[in-house]
């Protein structure tokens, strides 16, 4: 088959860096194929803030270039990769979904995207999310939601939501995410993609806007493991600019998911969650994990089930560390340096006065609300009360994980207790909302890895999600054990997304 | 003019006031350190630079940008800690303290809050006559400076009344070592001067670290001086007031002598002194309040997430303490052994900061009586007239020495070397060129001397007469008539002795 048969927006990235080798098709092709598919259905999916053709294929044509010319270049390079706009794009506007940030051209790149420009990946455009991360729908995005590609009428997750639909829509064969509580997993889950939150530290923060500094972690979005493997060997390994960086390079993850995706677990020992269960997860994604919990011991895996009793307070610590951290973090939107200036309407125009007005406009309800928390929870005389507790119920998450791992490889879950819900279903409910993360939360307060992997459709025909987690610095076992669960899934149902309906404005 | 607070303040004459209350000083000074780059970022360090081009993403906050710790400053602050006796922690935080302010880019500022890397040390501070007070210390911890803002448009630089603010942030980040005493009891009336005897003592501790130029006019050395008033050495501590940056010595001196005045004034009224911060003003010596915070100060301090603790090893600190250079203190000691100076010229020279020149000038080769008397007489003369501090003069202690040698070996005089040295200020070259190129040689010709000699001898007859008669009295007259004959270039000595051959012979 040759590569004009082939349907380049459908295609794996691993496969698209085949055909950019062979010499079967030109990354310039590549990236107008994608630029076509977001011209054709993104108005209808508002996966992207920004898109600049132009810039995209000079990109490109730059790659196609030094291809010509002979010079040696990254397996990926003319893979085009879709950025979450939190990520720091140097001349490309950068807004965190937010409008305080309208307009603002940041002057330098992210660590992470001057990886994936050294390795020659053009960006096609920045995700759309919920503002500064905040939110598990992408609904709270300043600039209008995105809509899921299985049912344009419900949520894609988030934060990442754009990220995750611009996936399961062939916008993008890749994208970067960020996951705080959920953000890069839970959206897999609703959209019946891939991704994958790494070990902290694995992929440098520096350039990414902070949400919550202990909590955030870059990582790779995809249609299959090896893709998102792939992605996170070009992002990860050491940055001394972000001094939480891990010293260790990012390397083993395509081979650990070549490795599962034999289907092959023989002596891989999995652990059961016993808390990330029951009560709260829609039936249909307990019968999915069930079923592919069945998988894994076919495969050769032997499954136990582990208790961790401190999950039951991870959610509660979550959102006193979460708004805490950020309420700190979001103090520089003031007006002074950048991004939007609001002046009072009535009364004198003093610096005080100028940044009250900016962040009373610029913010939304979401943004406020957890800047509020966070003030709050680090006040002086709570502080102990609230961040103090909030960070021992850490450490206690930490302990559980530690003795779970004494006794089993990785640990499984449902990545989200339901499929994707209506549009505006949550917005009134903010506890409703957060539940939404209950099962990925413990992951970011450990600081250890997790995927989320597709594991079946439920009787809507929704997307629903299986989430593995490893060891701190054990990300290889996750693509190794999603790849696994991915071969295992395909084999008896076929790939999920291949059952997406079409997009239909 | 002056705030209302500053006008009719009553004050106890301050003798009276010491012998009724006991004084009580506390002092926190920060040290800008002279690090090639600044405390969390690369952004040079570089005095007087051009507005807000010493910056990076980090220095200005922007949004994305993290901190990562210099390794030189950090080497500094535990070398300061070493040297005032310090413990060095083997585990410490920065935290955050949270304010909104436009001089602070991300509206926190990066410190260290209950986690300083050095505690619990002494410095003995030696007075003018000699006495030694030994000060406590609390802690020495790391910080990073704020940018600097400049209020237009109003009177005197006050933000009160300005039209517009401009924001410098070459400043922002540089680091900062605070440097904070205990509760400094029982200097009584020597208190003023305990106070600027302990910051001089830091300063020059500072320079022999080399850890900073600690230039005071340049305020890389600050002071707060806390001071509190009570009844006797037995009462409790009472209220304290801090006055924030003051930055000499002298107005350190100043600054206590006015607080135990007003605060004893206070007293006496039966009134209570109010705990807060003040302002020194240079033109009367006075303080006044300092801007009362609406929000009680509550910085909600928090451990920094974005780095991770400092652990400097016992074996680097050990490294640092084994090539700590020698402290000024053991220093002076040492050099007072081995100069043989008087005990007042020794204090003289430490008090003109005169020590390292004189030091360096015997190292090139002078004795301390020659290279004392250079730089505590000509050169401090010329310092004085231009307002200017030693090291701004255009002479280095090697060319002093130089000088000291061609008088040494005969070829200038005094006078003559006075005048070379003025070609070396005034640029001219190294005493040896400037001597050359003027023409400055003692005439060692003993022809041209008799000549001159003889023509004076003729001009007064009557002279040469009461010389032959055993009266050496009027010989000075000739003498000085000869050296205005040969423009000074004469060895007055070598005169003497050919008018008494002259004369006599």
């Amino acid at each position: 088959m040759s590569a004009r048969d082939t349907d380049l927006t459908r295609t794996t990235a691993a496969g698209l860096a085949d055909l950019l080798t062979a010499g079967d098709v030109s990354a310039v092709e590549v990236a107008q194929a994608h630029l076509d598919r977001i011209a054709e259905v993104d108005g209808a999916v508002h996966a992207f803030l920004h898109v600049d053709a132009a810039d995209t294929l000079a990109q490109a044509g730059a790659v196609d270039a030094a291809r010509a010319a002979g010079t040696p270049l990254h397996h990926l390079a003319g893979v085009p990769i879709a950025v979450k706009d939190v990520v720091v794009t140097r001349g490309t506007p950068t807004t965190a979904g937010s409008r305080i940030l309208e307009g603002w051209i940041p002057p330098y790149d992210a660590t992470l995207v001057e990886k994936l420009r050294a390795a020659g990946l053009p960006m096609l455009g920045k995700t759309n999310m919920d503002e500064f991360a905040m939110g598990s729908s992408t609904e709270h995005s300043g600039y209008g939601p995105t809509h899921n590609p299985w049912d344009l009428t419900r949520i894609p997750g988030g934060s990442g939501g754009g990220s995750a639909a611009a996936l399961a829509a062939f916008e993008a064969p890749l994208s970067i995410g960020t996951d705080t509580g959920g953000s890069i997993r839970q959206p897999a889950a609703v959209t019946g993609t891939v991704g994958v939150k790494p070990t902290y530290g694995s992929v440098s923060r520096y350039g990414l806007i902070a949400l919550a500094s202990s909590l955030d972690q870059a990582g790779p979005c995809a249609r299959t493991v090896l893709d998102a493997a792939l992605l996170h060997e070009v992002i990860g390994g050491h940055d001394p600019r972000d001094s939480t960086s891990l010293p260790q390079a990012a390397t083993g993850y395509a081979d650990a998911a070549r490795l599962g995706g034999t289907g092959d677990l023989t002596g891989v020992r999995v652990g059961v969650v016993r808390e990330l269960a029951g009560e709260g997860y829609q039936r249909e994604v307990s019968e999915a994990f069930a079923r592919s919990v069945r998988d894994l011991e076919a495969a050769g895996a032997e499954v136990v089930e582990v208790s961790c009793p401190s999950f039951e307070a991870a959610l509660a610590a979550y959102y006193l560390i979460l708004p805490a951290e950020a309420s700190s973090n979001l103090a520089k939107f003031d007006g002074m340096r950048f991004g939007l200036r609001v002046e009072p309407t009535e009364g004198p125009v003093t610096a005080e006065r100028v940044m009250a007005a900016t962040r009373g406009q610029g913010f939304g309800a979401e943004v406020k609300r957890r800047i509020i928390l966070g003030t709050y929870a680090l006040s002086a005389g709570y502080y102990d009360a609230y961040y103090g507790s909030a960070q021992k119920v850490r450490t206690l998450i930490q302990r559980d994980f530690a003795a779970a791992y004494e006794k089993v490889d990785v640990l499984v879950s449902p990545t989200a207790p339901t499929t994707a819900f209506k549009l505006g279903e949550k917005l009134d409910d903010p506890l409703a909302m957060y539940l939404n993360d209950v099962a990925t939360i413990p992951a970011n307060l450990a600081g250890v890895p997790g995927i989320s992997v597709p594991n079946g459709l439920d009787d809507a025909g929704l997307p629903i999600g299986i989430q593995v987690l490893a060891p701190a610095r054990a990300d290889d076992r996750l693509y190794r054990v999603g790849a696994a669960l991915e071969h295992h899934f395909q084999a008896s149902q076929g790939a999920i997304l291949d059952r997406i309906p079409e997009v239909t404005s | 003019m002056t705030s209302p607070s500053r006008t009719a303040v009553a004050l106890v004459d301050f003798d009276e006031a010491v012998r009724r209350y006991d004084p009580v000083l506390g002092i926190e000074v920060h040290v800008e350190l002279g690090t090639n780059t600044k405390m969390f970022d690369g952004a040079p360090v570089t005095f007087g630079a051009e507005p807000n081009t010493q910056v990076t993403p980090v220095s200005l906050g922007l949004p994305g940008a993290l901190p990562a710790v210099n390794r030189k400053a950090v080497e500094s602050a535990i070398k300061i800690g070493l040297a005032l006796n310090c413990e060095i922690a083997p585990l410490c935080r920065f935290a955050r303290k949270n304010y909104f302010y436009p001089d602070v880019p991300k509206n926190f500022q990066t410190s260290q809050y209950d986690e300083p890397i050095a505690f619990d040390g002494w410095l003995d501070v030696e007075l003018s006559d000699g006495e030694v007070v030994r000060v406590e210390i609390e802690r020495a911890h790391m910080e990073e400076d704020a940018g600097k803002n400049t209020h237009v448009g109003g009177h005197d630089g006050r933000l009160q009344g300005a039209e517009y603010s401009l924001v410098d942030y070459n400043r922002a980040g540089i680091p900062l070592v605070e440097i904070v005493t205990r509760p400094i009891p029982g200097t009584g009336e020597r208190a003023p001067e305990v106070a600027a005897a302990y910051v001089r003592t830091l300063r020059d501790i500072f320079r022999a670290l080399d850890v900073s130029e600690a230039r005071m006019e340049r305020g890389n050395v600050r002071a707060d001086v806390n001071l509190s008033l009570r009844a006797s050495a037995d009462s409790p501590l009472g209220t304290r007031t801090e006055t924030k940056n003051v930055n000499s010595f002298r107005s350190v001196e100043r600054a206590v002598r006015y607080e135990v005045s007003r605060q004893a004034a206070v007293l006496d009224a039966g009134g209570l002194v109010v705990q807060e911060t003040r302002h020194f003003h240079e033109s009367d010596a006075s303080t006044s309040p300092g801007r009362v915070k609406s929000d009680a100060e509550d910085y909600r301090y928090f451990p920094e997430p974005d780095l991770v603790p400092i652990a400097p090893s016992r074996e680097w600190v050990e490294e640092i303490r084994a090539t700590l250079p020698e402290l000024p203190a053991a220093r002076r000691r040492r050099l007072d052994g081995e100069w043989g100076f008087a005990e007042a010229e020794m204090r003289d020279v430490v008090n003109a900061g005169a020590l390292d020149l004189i030091e360096a000038t015997v190292l090139a080769g002078s004795s301390p009586a020659t290279a004392r008397k250079w730089w505590m007489g000509e050169l401090a003369r010329v310092a004085n007239a231009a307002e200017v501090a030693f090291e701004d003069l255009a002479i280095t202690p090697a060319q002093v020495a130089q000088l000291q040698a061609l008088v040494d070996s005969g070829r200038l005089n005094d006078k003559l070397a006075r005048q070379a040295l003025e070609g070396v200020l005034a640029g001219e070259g190294d005493p040896e060129s400037v001597a050359a190129a003027r023409g400055l040689e003692i005439v060692s010709d003993d022809g041209p001397l008799l000549e001159a000699i003889d023509a004076a001898l003729a001009a007064q007859p009557d002279i040469a007469e009461k010389i032959r008669g055993g009266n050496l009295g009027p010989i000075g007259a000739v003498i000085g008539a000869v050296m205005k004959a040969t423009r000074g270039q004469a060895d007055a000595g070598r005169v003497r002795e050919l008018v008494l051959e002259r004369v006599q012979g």
